[in-house]
């Protein structure tokens, strides 16, 4: 019955399927895990102490904390907004992706711009729609959709494929841990290296999907243009 | 015990000390809620950081399953922090200018630069990357604090407020790497390849490469967090069927989670990404971020794989 080992997997899956409590669902499919295995409750303990412990590195990011909290209280946003404001006279695929460069890039320096409620609706879908209505009049639903949807994507794209190219990122530090628990030597500024190149081919993709939405909005628009 | 090792303590025990200001916070709020067992929470984990390398490691084992208590019964919560107010903001935006972004700059670029020195003179290799990040935050600190003038309490206040809003799972990466540990320790790892070998024929890197991207991506469709995903999966597949024949770890692990986070961009699971910013830009179709987002999410998919084939 080896296959009854899978029990902890099968815990993490449905447990964040569902969205139970991250921390407990994982400790607890460590726990299930280990005495299927056969592993004695001190041991189990043993194992999760020292592997926990040894892996503290992945928690390095909150050194960092202090820092970033300070610079926000002296404008960092703010500086932020008055940089994506100052573009003029661009297309809706412009803007977002102007916006996607700043995200990547901030998001490689570890700056925590705030995302979804303090760019993308305040600022970045404005200036995108703002763009596209002087060019066809008022916008549909379905014209609005596709702005949102690709403003709220230029925002995870940034997010999610540059973060790693920061060595202090918690997806870098899980990566180390990961590989160094498992007997790999690998270190943090290795992982950030080579997070760069998808953080490079996020922003062109980023770059042609721009040209993209410019033109299925006037195909959108159809022949009405003003 | 080497110098690097002693930096390393020292550094853990200040990432303790900030966990245990976060505990204090919350114990100085007179309006918390879910007082006692949020203090209880932060600093529980803050000993562990400052002691667990000291002491007897099934203690450490028993407190976190004592953390993972308290969060399962939604125990901690945020306290009040000093937040920063919209004049104040703008004052400091007005003042600085995008000199404000230079601290920022300083960590990572500093932290880069440290590594570097460490790797290449022999009389600073107690400079590891980990060090080095750590050095870096505190180099920032300290250059936000002298371009500022701020007082330095703010360092607390500042911090305390951020590692508040990061919250518990703050801590997901470390744990999941300890349940990485356990998955190991019980043959987890080998139950899965040996499921996976059907698939993967004897030697084929092209194959390994996409099943490797692609269960990275599709766990964390089911799932919603990239980050469980890695573990389960890099145990697993990414580690028997492409480090163990030779691929190189580094580029394996950089590429493995990112092919997970095109996963995070297909699916409602990820509801924080997806679901919730759709509501919030008030879009007809709840499903329209991932419905842009899927033909960018296959296309890097596809390339992660190229990638991993050709320099892996």
């Amino acid at each position: 019955m080896e296959i009854i080992k899978l029990i902890g997997v099968v815990i993490v899956i449905i447990g964040f399927a569902l969205k139970f409590d991250t921390i407990a669902t994982v400790v607890l499919a460590g726990l299930a895990t280990g005495l299927v295995a056969g592993m004695t409750p001190m041991e189990i303990l043993e194992t999760l102490g020292t592997s926990f412990i040894s892996q503290r590195t992945a928690t390095l990011f909150v050194l960092t904390l202090p820092c970033i909290g300070i610079c926000e209280r002296y404008g960092l946003k703010e500086k932020a907004v008055d940089f994506i404001r100052s573009i003029k006279n661009a297309t809706t695929g412009r803007v977002i992706f102007v916006y996607q460069a700043v995200r990547t890039l901030s998001a490689a320096f570890s700056l925590r711009l705030g995302g979804h409620p303090q760019f993308v609706r305040p600022i970045v879908v404005p200036m995108a729609e703002g763009a596209a209505s002087s060019k066809y009049g008022e916008l549909t639903e379905e014209e609005t959709d596709v702005i949102r949807g690709a403003a709220a994507g230029a925002e995870n794209y940034g997010n999610f494929f540059a973060q790693n190219c920061f060595m202090g990122a918690s997806g870098t530090l899980l990566i180390v841990s990961t590989l160094v628990e498992q007997g790999f030597e690998v270190t943090a500024a290795q992982i950030a290296a080579w997070s760069i190149p998808i953080a490079v081919i996020s922003v062109i993709i980023g770059f042609v999907r721009s040209i993209m939405i410019d033109g299925k909005l006037s195909k959108m628009a159809g022949g009405d243009a003003k | 015990m080497t110098f690097a090792q002693i930096l390393q303590e020292v550094f853990s025990a200040l990432i303790g000390i900030v966990f245990i200001l976060v505990g204090i916070k919350a114990l100085k709020d007179e309006g918390a809620q879910k007082k006692a067992t949020t203090v209880a929470f932060w600093f529980i984990l803050g000993f562990t950081f400052i002691c667990g390398y000291w002491i007897p490691k099934w203690i450490v084992g028993v407190c976190i399953i004592a953390l993972a208590v308290l969060t399962g019964i939604k125990g901690v919560v945020q306290s009040k922090s000093d937040v920063p107010t919209h004049e104040q903001v703008r004052a400091g935006a007005d003042k600085f200018g995008y000199k404000i972004f230079i601290p920022a700059l300083v960590i990572a670029i500093g932290s880069v630069i440290l590594t570097w020195l460490g790797a290449k003179v022999p009389a600073l290799n107690w400079l590891t990357a980990n060090n080095s990040i750590c050095i870096g935050g505190l180099l920032g600190l300290l250059c936000v604090l002298l371009m500022t003038k701020a007082n330095v309490k703010y360092a607390v206040v500042d911090g305390t407020r951020l590692m508040d809003n990061v919250g518990v799972t703050g801590i997901l990466p470390q744990l999941l790497s300890a349940l990485g540990a356990l998955f190991t320790a019980a043959g987890v790892g080998d139950v899965i390849a040996k499921g996976v070998s059907a698939i993967i024929p004897e030697g084929s890197k092209l194959i390994a490469c996409i099943v490797y991207c692609v269960a990275m991506a599709l766990f964390t469709i089911i799932m919603g967090n990239g980050f469980a995903a890695f573990s389960v999966i890099t145990v697993g597949i990414g580690i028997p069927f492409l480090i163990a024949q030779g691929a190189n770890p580094v580029i394996v692990g950089a590429l493995g989670l990112t092919a997970g986070y095109c996963g995070t961009l297909c699916t409602p699971m990820a509801a924080n990404f997806n679901i919730m910013p759709a509501a919030l830009l008030e879009v007809k179709n709840k499903y329209a971020i991932i419905k842009s987002q899927v033909p960018v999410a296959l296309c890097l998919l596809v390339i992660h794989i190229i990638i991993m084939y050709f320099f892996a």
